[in-house]
This record gives C-alpha cells, structure tokens and sequence, in this order.
C-alpha cells in the first residue's frame, strides 16, 4: 500500500481547520492581542468588536440573537453547563431529567452526575432506526420533569432525531427542551427555535473552525432561560460562564459559521453524494450492513458492519493511510463494543464489527476511490483469517456453538 | 498506540493460517472466546503419534490485530515441541515477545487458552 497517501474520513472526531479560518484568527494573536473585557483602550475594542462580529456570524447561522450565544471552551462544556445548569436553576420546580441511551458521553455523564447530587434521570431506548420513541417519550415526562436532552445527530451513526416532534411535546408538557447538536450545526439546517429548543451545545472544530471553542445557545425570550455558572469568576456571558474570552477561537468559529452560511446547502449535496459513492462501493461486499435508518441521517456519515471481521483488526489493515472510527472498542479496558450500536439493536458482534466513515470539506472522489479499494482488501484479508466467517461459509449454525465467554 | 514490528510482521503477514482436519485422530483443536467479545481464536495441532511432537500447527483468529498476532505466533512456537512442552507456552512469553500494550494481554491469555484447548482435545482423543 502507498505509504505516504493520507485520507481522512473521521469528520465526526474532528474536522480540519479551513485555512481562511486559520487566516481569519492570524491577527488576534499578534496585533490584535487584546482581552475582549478591556473597555478602555483600542487592544479591548478591537477584541470586542470582533467577538461581537463572531456572536451575530454564529447566531446568525443558527437562526437566533446574538445575546443568546454563551461562549464555552467546547460542546462537553457546554453540555455540562446546560444540564447541570438547569437542574440547579430549576430545582425547587423539579429534579427529573429526560434524555436518550445514544447521547454523548458529555451528555450522559453530567446526568449521572446528577444523578448523585439527588436528581432523576430517565435514560430512554431508541428503536432499531436509532430514533427515540416520541410515545415513550411523552410518557416518561412527569409532573417534576424539568428538562428533555437530545442530540440533534448522533456523532457514531448520524442520525438526525424527530426535533420537530420531540419540541412539540416539551411545548405542550411546559418542559424545557435541551440538545447537543454538535454534529449537525455547520452541517445541516439547524434553528432551535424552529423546533423549540431552548438550549443547544456545539463546538467550532466540528465545523472546520478551531479547537477549544464552543457554544451554548440559550433562549432569552418565551421562555426566558436561565442557567446556574459552573465556573465562578468574572461573570462573562451574562454571568453564566466566567473566563476571559478566547477571542482568536471565538473570531475563528465566527468564520467557520460565515463559510457554512455560504456554502453548507452545496456542500452537503456533494457530501451526500460522495458518501453514497463509499457505500454503493463497500456495499458490493457480501454480509456488509448499514447501521442505523437511512432515511433520517447526516448527509456525510455512515457507519458499516462487515460481518465476522473485528472493527479494530480491520482498521489496522489500511490505518497507514486512512483515518477512520470503530465501534468495537478493543482497546478500552471494559472490552464492550459501541453503547450508541447495541441501544440500536445491534448483536455484540455486528457492533464489534463495525467503522465509521465521516466524509468532510476535504473529501474528494478519489479519497473515496481509495478507502473503497483499501477497506475491501482489508476486509478479504481479515475473512481469510476469521474461524466464524469459515463456519459461516459452511453453514455452520454460530448460534449452535457453546462460545467461551472471556 | 504504536505497535511493536514483530506484532505488525504477523499482522500483515501472519504464518499457519488455515485449517486442518479435525476428524483425525492426531489432530487436536482448540477453539476460545466469543463472537460477543470481539475476540475468537481457533487453534490446531497435528501430532506425530510416534514421536508426539507437534509436526504442524494452524490458526484462524477473529479479533483484533493483537489477537491476530498472538495466535500466529503461537503456531509458530508450537510447532516442533512435544505435547507436554507446548503445555509450558505462558502467555507472559507472548506478551514480551510482542510488546503487548497492557489492554491487549488478554489476547495472548486467549492464545495460551487456545493452546491448552487443542492439546486437551489431543489428549482426550488419543487416551
């Protein structure tokens, strides 16, 4: 294989910074050096005027008012500023708490950990499309629920949650309705006020802006939202998140979300079509399965089971050259495959067996080209080593054989 | 995480893939792990009955690359040890030989395991 071609498909774990970003925050290292706190003198004016740029940029592409943009050092902080936030905000009004098995980590860890400061959570299943189950939903709500969180797209499988709906039933029930949309603003349309949501996560290095610099959206109007800080200090952002600003990410996820203003409808069409590029050309193999509904998903992922072939093992086929996730988490301590696929429905074994793919800006044709050719030799070489792809083969029932769990 | 060169060697290109007939009295089989786990290795032994020396040895592995590695190279450690010396492959020495990071030793716990099953299938044929 080539060793110096270089493609990366793991758009989901972070995306490369667009060099007009990198050019746009240049001058707020250098001449621009000022903190955006500074009121007297031009260093802090320059700063402000150029963050308060971003703030319009950032909330213009997600359809809301500048003065809703908390900025925060990335998505898990803001996601663990809205959800501990609002619990303590909202305590005395109630101390449950809804969300989904498939969120992020970020996610599900701030609601364990609330969980032990004495608040409730209802983790819901997602049926085998990897959908929440707007009845269950409605149902779990009760008279001390306070906050729904789901994610818009889930970052392993792309998949884009009925945002209208779910609105509509935190609407009616008078719940505020939270999401880390991390994975789909910059990407696709995204308005939460649109769907009524009234808090939402994301980052700029998801969306070809820097590292380190995130959002949390927070509505001010009907209703008026309010979150307790987490970080004490000079009360910035209105008070609900301390720190001096970082104005060279803040200036440079402002010019992330100008370029996705301009150019995100287009791309997502080719993105679409490269991606249907990848699958039509890993989907030759046999015994190859598509996770997750494909009616309801980001136009730039998909994630493939091969079956009786190990995700990690297969990786470490064409990882010379290509950048790509797994769900089979090999190499962590507890040995258990993806959460977000077994909550789908998927066996142990198809959830070990599987690769995300994550096209992006960067992508092109022969990339796709490439990773087909590489991943399907990759692939043969590791059915030509696997016993449960040779008894498959000769028919022999998997089901039948006593395994010898380890 | 960087792998070693010889775990790599036997990834790319492992040795004693393949499968030998298991209806023979001289060949043992053993076959551990699960499908669940993302780990499954099968491994055999042909015995020469005269001499009881491991004249040839195969593996086929579903798993990851260590697992891989782990499994072919205990094929190639098997094979010219008598049935009761291959009983001695600690998966430690599997271990060290490769470099295996400390998330992986349970790959070569599966090969020692592996190695044990085939020889105890060996046995209980041939008593």
């Amino acid at each position: 294989m080539d060793n110096k071609k270089l493609i990366y498909l793991d758009n989901n774990s972070t995306t490369p910074t667009d060099p007009r970003v990198v050019d746009a925050m240049l001058p707020f290292f250098y001449s621009h050096p000022g903190n955006a706190a500074s009121r007297n003198h031009p260093f802090g004016w320059a700063a402000e005027e150029a963050v308060d740029y971003a703030r319009d940029t950032i909330a213009k592409l997600i359809g809301v008012d500048g003065k809703e943009i908390i900025f925060t050092s990335g998505a898990t902080e803001s996601d663990n500023l809205a959800l501990k936030g609002v619990y303590e905000m909202y305590q005395r009004k109630g101390d449950h708490i809804i969300t989904l098995k498939t969120e992020h980590k970020a996610v599900l860890d701030s609601c364990k950990k609330i969980e032990k400061m004495g608040g409730k959570v209802t983790y819901l299943d997602v049926n085998s499309e990897g959908l929440v189950d707007l009845k269950e939903l409605e149902a779990a709500i009760t008279d001390k629920t306070i906050l729904v969180s789901i994610m818009w797209a889930n970052n392993e499988t792309g998949l884009i949650q009925p945002m209208k709906e779910i609105g509509a039933i935190c609407e009616k029930h008078g719940v505020l309705f939270m999401s880390d949309a991390t994975q789909a603003v910059g990407k696709i349309p995204v308005n939460p006020k649109e769907v009524g949501v009234h808090l939402m996560a994301f980052t700029g290095h998801k969306m070809y802006g820097p590292k380190g610099v995130g959002v949390l959206f927070v509505n001010r109007k009907n209703p008026r939202v309010k979150v307790t800080a987490q970080l004490d200090g000079g009360g910035h952002e209105r008070g609900m998140r301390s720190g001096t600003l970082n104005v060279p990410g803040i200036v440079g996820m402002g010019k992330a979300a100008e370029i996705a203003i301009n150019e995100m409808a287009e791309e997502a069409e080719r993105l679409s079509k490269l991606r249907d590029r990848l699958e039509a050309g890993l989907m030759k193999m046999e015994e190859t399965y598509i996770n997750g509904s494909v009616a309801h998903r980001m136009p730039h992922v998909t994630n493939i089971s091969f079956k009786h072939v190990e995700g990690e093992g297969l990786m470490m086929t064409f990882n010379q050259n290509i950048g790509v996730s797994s769900g089979s988490a090999c190499t962590s301590a507890s040995l258990e495959p993806s959460y977000v696929l077994v909550a789908l429905g998927l066996g142990d074994d198809l959830a070990h067996s599987s690769i995300r793919f994550s096209l992006g800006r960067f992508s092109t044709d022969e990339d796709v080209d490439f990773a087909i050719d590489a991943v399907s030799k990759g692939v043969q070489h590791m059915r030509d080593l696997s016993p449960i792809w040779e008894m498959y083969k000769e028919g022999v029932d998997l089901e039948s054989i006593e395994w010898s769990e380890h | 995480m960087a792998y070693s060169e010889k775990l790599l060697e036997h990834f790319k290109h492992p040795k004693n893939v393949g499968t030998l007939d298991k209806s023979q009295k001289n060949v043992g089989t053993g076959l551990v792990g699960a499908p669940e786990c993302g780990d499954v290795m099968r491994l055999q032994i042909e015995v020469d009955d005269e001499t009881g020396v491991i004249k040839d040895a195969k593996f086929k592995t579903f798993g990851c690359g260590s697992a891989i590695a782990s499994s072919s190279l205990a094929t190639e450690w098997l094979k010219g040890k008598t049935v009761n010396e291959a009983l001695e492959i600690d998966n430690m020495a599997i271990v060290e030989e490769l470099a295996l990071p400390p998330v992986k030793i349970h790959c070569s716990v599966l090969a020692e395991d592996a190695i044990k099953g085939a020889i105890e299938d060996y046995k209980s044929k041939n008593q």
